[in-house]
C-alpha cells in the first residue's frame, strides 16, 4: 500500500528533509557552533581590518590629517595609518626597527631553545647518565611557569643604577655595575625567553625519540652501521618532523611574545612589534597599532603555514610505531660526570634561581637591600601600618599581598576569569568535538574545524587588540563590552578555542561512534546518549582540559593587558603594573602567587591525565 | 508464512562522495532465515547492515521491515533505529566500559521504565542463556573475548527484537573459540526463530550457519542462494573463485566434436557435455572443485609438485606441462613428490562459464 504512496511535492519532501537533519544532534551542535565562532572569531577579525583602515575619533590630531586638511570622519575608510607605518618618517622606529628587532630576538630565541631542548631531549632519552628522569622532570618546570617571572628575576640580579633605581643582586654582590647589553635589550630578551621555550622543544623532542621502534636502529646496526651512522641516517630523520614542529612553535612563539621584552626591553626604548603595539594604543594611535597587528598575524599565519607544508608532508612517513624493545643507552663513559654537572648547574640556574630570587626579592623589605636584616614578610602578610625599626611606614602604607584588598580583588578576578573561562572552554570543547568528529566530512565540520583553528594564529597581544576594536562600541545586540569583566572571559575563551578544539577532538574520537550507536539502538535519546555513554567516557579528558585552561587563563598577560580596567585588574596586570612602577616587592610576591597556583593545578591535571603534558603541545 | 518479506530491500543505493558502497541493490528475506551478507572487505556488506538498522542513511532505494516501510529516499522517510525493532551486535561488540556487564545489558529495560525486580530477572534470564551467570559485576574489560561477545549478544536479545544483525562477529576471536561459538550462534537462530542477518568474509562461517548466502562485491549482489547453491552452481567466476578452499581450478578451453559428441579438451581431460549445458559457445572457461578429482587407470598423467597434508584431508598440488591444479583427497593420503598420478573429473561435477561475461554456462 505504501508503494502506492501519493507523489509528494518537492517543497515538503525538502522540509522533511530539513527536519530530520536539525535533529540531528551534530548539527544543532554544528550550527550553534558556528554561529558563535563567526560572532566571536570571524566577525573581530574583520572588523580589525576594517578598524585599520578607517578613521578613528582621535586621528584628527595626527599631522598627516590636520596638513593635508582631511576631515577624519569616524568609521570613513582611509590608508594614513598604512602610510604612517609603512611610508613615512616614523617608518624606521614605528615599524623597521621593531619589526627587525622582533626577528632578532625571534631568530635567537629558535636557535638556543630549539638546540638546547633537543640536545637535552637525546641526553635524557638515549644515554646512560645518572639521575635522567629526575632531570626530565625538573627540566619541564620552566613549561609549568609563566615566561614572563624569568624576566623580572633576571631584572633582579642584574639590574644596573644607569637606568635609575635600586642596584640588582649583581652588582650588590660583585660591586661592580653589570654593562647596560646584559642588563635590557636583546640579550637577556633571549636568554629569558630560551630559558622559558626551550622546555616545548624538550618536550616534543623527547617525545618523539622515545616512542621510535628501537627495531628500526636495531636493523641499522645489524647491517653494518655504527652508532653514529645510525645517528645520522635513522634516528635524526625519524624525529625531524618533531624538532621541525618544535622549530615552528618557538618561532611563533616567539613572534608574539609580550611580557619578556616589555619588562627588558621598553625601559632601554628596546622595542619588539609586540611592545610597539601595546605603546601605541595607550598613545591613542590605534589604527597604527592594527596594521602592526596585522603584521604580527601574516608573520604568524605564514610560519603556522610552512608549519603545514614542510611537517604535514613530511608527518607521513613517520614510522612511530609505539613500543619496540627499549634502545640500549648511548654509553657516555666518564663524559657523563661533567654532563650531569653541567646540568645541575643548568637547573640551579636557569630553573630554581628566578623562583628563588623572586621569592626573596618578595621578603626584602628595601629593595635591593640584600641582607638578613633587611627581611620582612610585610610584602605578604604585612598590615597596611605596619612601619620598620625607623618608624617609617613599610610598603609605602600597603598591606601585603594576602591582605590587600585591592590585590585581593586582583586575586578573586583571576580566579574567576580562569575559572569561568576554563568552564566555558571545556563546554565548548565538547561542542566542537562532537560537532566536529561525529559529523566528520561534511561542509559544515570543515568550516567549523578551520575557524576553531583561526584564534591560534592570532599573536596574543593582536587578539587582545582585535577585541578591544570589536567590543568598544555596541555590537549587534551585545552591548559594549570595554571595561567589563565579560570581555576578558570572552576573549580568553575566544582566544583557547584551538585548544579545546583540539582536546575536545581527541577525546571525541576516543569513544567510537559504535559505542553511541549501541545506546541508539537500545532507544536512549541524545540527552541520555551524553550524559550516560558519552560524558564518563570523555571525563578524565575534559577534566585535564579544563584544568589546563585554567592555568594558561590564570597566567595570560598580554593577551587581557589591553582589556583591564582598574576594576577588573588581574593579578597579571598588576604585576606588570607593579614592575612598570618599580615597586618590585608587590610584583614578586604576586608572581610567586601565580607560580603556585600554575605548579599546583599542574599536579592536579598530572593525577588525570598523564600524558596531557605531552599532548597539549604535540601537534 | 507472512504474506510479506521480513525484510525487503529495493534499488538501495549507498555513495560516500563519489565512492559508491551500494550499487541499486534488491533482496529479500523470509521470517526465520538465517542470511549471511558475505564478501571481500569493502564490498558494502556492513554498510547494508548498517542501513537496515537504519544507523546508515543511503542515498537512494527503500527498506521494508515487516512489510512497513522504514526507509524511502523519495519520500523522505526514516525510521530511527530504535524503532524499528531489531537488535545488533557490532564487530567490536561496542560494550560501554564505564558500566559493568548488569549495566551494559539492563540499559535498554531502563530507558523502557521496566520496574527493578523486573529488570533483575530479566538480566539474570539471559546471563543464564548466554552462560555467563555470576558476571554481573564485572566489567567489559575483565571478560575474555568470547565472554564479551556474549554479553554483546545478551544485550540484544534481552530486548527481544525479532531481527538480529550480526556484523562480523566472530572476527576478533581465536580459532577454536570461533568453531564453538558458531554452533552457538546456530542455536540460538534456532531457538528464537528471530531473522537474522550475518555479516562475514569467512566463507566457511557463512557455509556452516547460513540458510542463505548472499555473496556481494564492490556493491553488488552477484548471488543469492543456500550454501549448497552457491557452492554448487555459483553464478558468475567470481562467486566460484570466492567460494573455494582450497581454490578452485579454472582452465580455459575450447568445444570440441568428437565422434558426433561436442567435448571439452581442458588441461588434458576431457569432458563430456550434453546438449542441455552449453549452447553454440566455442571458448568457455572450466571450473572443477579440488575433490572433483579421481584417480583413474586412464586418467591424465599429471605430476606430483607437494603436498600439504590436514589430517583429516590432504591437499595435493600437481602439475603438467604448464598447467598446475590443486586436489583434495580425504583420509590418510600418502604421495610421494615427483610420483605421477593418473587423473579424472568426476562425471558432471564440473562448471562451465562464459569466458566474456563471466557467467555460468552449466
Amino acid at each position: 500500500m505504501s508503494e502506492a504512496a501519493v507523489k509528494k511535492r518537492p517543497g515538503i519532501l525538502f522540509l522533511r528533509r530539513l527536519l530530520r537533519n536539525l535533529k540531528l544532534p551534530q548539527k544543532i551542535m554544528g550550527i550553534i557552533l558556528f554561529v558563535l565562532l563567526v560572532l566571536f572569531v570571524l566577525l573581530p577579525a574583520i572588523n580589525l581590518f576594517y578598524t585599520a583602515f578607517s578613521f578613528s575619533y582621535s586621528d584628527r590630531v595626527l599631522p598627516q590629517v590636520i596638513e593635508r586638511g582631511i576631515k577624519a570622519v569616524p568609521g570613513r575608510f582611509t590608508l594614513v595609518h598604512l602610510e604612517r607605518v609603512f611610508f613615512s618618517p616614523l617608518t624606521k622606529n614605528m615599524f623597521l626597527i621593531p619589526l627587525l628587532n622582533t626577528l632578532l630576538i625571534t631568530a635567537g630565541l629558535t636557535i638556543v631553545a630549539l638546540s638546547f631542548g633537543s640536545v637535552l631531549a637525546w641526553i635524557v632519552v638515549r644515554t646512560d647518565l645518572p639521575g635522567r628522569k629526575l632531570i626530565a622532570n625538573l627540566a619541564t618546570i620552566p613549561y609549568i611557569i609563566p615566561a614572563w617571572p624569568i624576566a623580572l628575576a633576571w631584572l633582579n640580579i642584574f639590574k644596573n643604577t644607569k637606568v635609575g633605581g635600586t642596584p640588582g643582586l649583581f652588582e650588590y654582590i660583585f660591586h661592580m655595575t653589570p654593562p647596560d647589553w646584559m642588563s635590557y635589550g636583546p640579550v637577556p630578551i633571549i636568554i629569558c625567553l630560551s630559558l622559558h621555550y626551550y622546555s616545548y622543544s624538550f618536550i616534543t623532542v623527547s617525545g618523539a625519540l622515545a616512542t621510535i621502534d628501537s627495531r628500526l636502529e636495531e636493523t641499522g646496526e645489524l647491517l653494518g652501521a655504527n652508532k653514529w651512522q645510525v645517528m645520522r641516517k635513522i634516528t635524526l630523520p625519524l624525529v625531524l618532523p618533531s624538532i621541525l614542529s618544535a622549530f615552528i612553535l618557538t618561532f611563533s612563539r616567539g613572534i608574539g611574545s609580550f611580557g619578556t621584552p616589555a619588562f627588558l626591553g621598553m625601559p632601554v626604548h628596546f622595542f619588539t612589534l609586540s611592545t610597539q603595539l601595546y605603546s601605541n594604543i595607550k598613545n591613542n594611535l590605534g589604527g597604527d597599532a592594527y596594521i602592526i597587528a596585522l603584521v604580527m598575524i601574516l608573520m604568524s599565519g605564514l610560519s603556522i603555514y610552512m608549519n603545514v607544508k614542510v611537517i604535514g608532508a613530511r608527518k607521513s612517513f613517520v614510522t612511530i610505531s609505539g613500543k619496540g624493545f627499549k634502545a640500549k643507552p648511548v654509553l657516555l663513559g666518564k663524559l657523563k660526570y661533567v654532563v650531569l654537572v653541567l646540568l645541575i648547574i643548568f637547573i640551579i640556574l636557569g630553573v630554581f634561581t628566578p623562583l628563588y630570587v623572586l621569592t626573596w626579592q618578595s621578603l626584602m623589605e628595601q629593595d635591593g637591600n640584600y641582607s638578613l636584616s633587611n627581611f620582612t614578610l610585610h610584602f605578604w602578610t604585612g598590615k597596611s601600618d605596619e612601619v620598620n625599626k625607623h618608624g617609617i611606614l613599610i610598603g609605602e602604607g600597603q598591606a601585603g599581598i594576602l591582605r590587600n584588598p585591592m590585590i585581593l580583588r586582583g586575586a578573586w578576578n583571576s580566579v574567576r576569569l580562569a575559572l569561568y573561562a576554563a568552564f566555558f572552554t571545556s563546554f565548548l570543547g565538547i561542542i566542537i568535538g562532537y560537532a566536529i568528529v561525529r559529523d566528520r566530512g561534511s561542509r559544515l565540520s570543515k568550516l567549523n574545524d578551520a575557524l576553531s583553528f583561526a584564534p591560534y594564529i592570532f599573536p596574543g597581544i593582536a587578539f587582545g587588540a582585535v577585541y578591544l576594536t570589536m567590543f568598544a562600541r555596541p555590537f549587534g545586540p551585545i552591548p559594549a563590552l570595554y571595561g567589563t569583566f565579560a570581555i576578558l572571559v570572552l576573549v580568553s575563551v575566544a582566544k583557547h578555542v584551538p585548544y579545546s578544539s583540539r582536546t575536545g577532538t581527541a577525546a571525541m574520537m576516543q569513544v567510537s561512534k559504535e559505542l553511541e550507536e549501541a545506546g541508539e539502538l537500545q532507544g536512549a535519546g541524545f540527552l541520555r546518549r551524553f550524559f550516560k555513554i558519552i560524558f564518563p567516557l570523555t571525563r578524565n579528558g575534559l577534566v585535564a582540559g579544563f584544568m589546563l585552561s585554567f592555568i594558561t587563563v590564570m597566567r595570560e598577560l598580554s593577551l587581557v593587558v589591553l582589556l583591564v580596567t582598574p576594576s577588573t585588574k588581574v593579578l597579571t596586570t598588576m604585576i606588570y603594573y607593579y614592575a612598570e612602577i618599580g615597586f618590585h616587592q608587590f610584583g614578586d610576591a604576586i608572581t610567586m602567587l601565580v607560580v603556585i597556583i600554575s605548579l599546583s593545578g599542574t599536579i592536579i591535571i598530572r593525577r588525570f591525565q598523564k600524558t596531557a603534558l605531552g599532548k597539549e603541545i604535540g601537534g | 508464512m507472512a504474506e510479506y518479506a521480513k525484510i525487503r530491500i529495493e534499488n538501495l543505493c549507498k555513495k560516500w562522495g563519489k565512492v559508491v558502497a551500494i550499487k541499486d541493490m534488491n533482496l529479500s528475506i523470509e521470517e526465520g532465515d538465517f542470511v549471511t551478507l558475505l564478501g571481500p572487505s569493502g564490498c558494502g556488506k556492513t554498510t547494508t547492515l548498517r542501513a537496515i538498522a537504519g544507523l546508515e542513511e543511503p542515498t537512494g532505494g527503500k527498506i521494508y521491515l515487516n512489510g512497513k516501510l522504514v526507509f524511502s529516499k523519495e519520500e523522505e522517510i526514516v525510521v530511527p533505529p530504535a524503532k524499528r525493532n531489531l537488535g545488533l551486535v557490532f564487530q567490536s561488540y561496542a560494550l560501554w566500559p564505564h558500566m559493568t556487564v548488569f549495566e551494559n545489558i539492563a540499559f535498554g529495560l531502563k530507558i523502557k521504565k521496566l520496574p527493578k525486580d523486573e529488570i533483575r530477572k530479566m538480566v539474570f534470564a539471559v546471563l543464564g542463556d548466554v552462560k555467563l551467570e555470576g558476571y554481573e559485576k564485572r566489567y567489559p574489560q575483565e571478560l575474555s573475548g568470547g565472554q564479551q561477545q556474549r554479553i554483546a549478544i545478551a544485550r540484544m536479545i534481552i530486548n527481544r527484537p525479532d531481527i538480529y544483525l550480526l556484523d562480523e562477529p566472530l572476527s576478533n576471536l581465536d580459532a577454536k573459540l570461533r568453531v564453538d561459538m558458531r554452533a552457538e550462534l546456530k542455536e540460538l537462530h534456532q531457538k528464537s526463530g528471530a531473522t537474522t542477518v550475518y555479516v562475514t568474509h569467512d566463507q566457511v562461517e557463512a557455509m556452516t550457519m547460513s540458510s542463505k548466502i548472499c555473496i556481494m562485491k564492490d556493491g553488488i549482489i552477484h548471488q543469492v542462494g543456500s550454501p549448497e547453491e552457491v557452492y554448487r552452481k555459483p553464478a558468475d567466476l567470481f562467486v566460484a573463485d570466492f567460494i573455494s578452499n582450497p581454490k578452485m581450478n579454472f582452465f580455459e578451453a575450447a568445444v570440441t566434436t568428437e565422434n558426433n559428441k561436442r567435448v571439452i579438451n581442458a588441461a588434458g581431460f576431457k569432458l563430456k557435455i550434453g546438449p542441455e549445458m552449453l549452447g553454440p559457445e566455442e571458448k568457455v572457461k572450466v571450473a572443477v572443485r579440488p575433490e572433483d578429482f579421481v584417480i583413474t587407470d586412464n586418467g591424465t598423467e599429471y605430476t606430483v609438485v607437494n603436498q600439504l597434508p590436514a589430517g583429516s584431508s590432504s591437499i595435493v598440488i600437481a602439475g603438467r606441462g604448464g598447467e598446475k591444479i590443486s586436489l583434495l583427497f580425504e583420509g590418510n593420503f600418502k604421495v610421494a613428490v615427483g610420483s605421477k598420478l593418473r587423473l579424472s573429473v568426476k562425471e558432471g561435477l564440473f562448471n562451465l562459464f562464459n569466458l566474456k561475461t563471466g557467467k555460468r554456462i552449466y
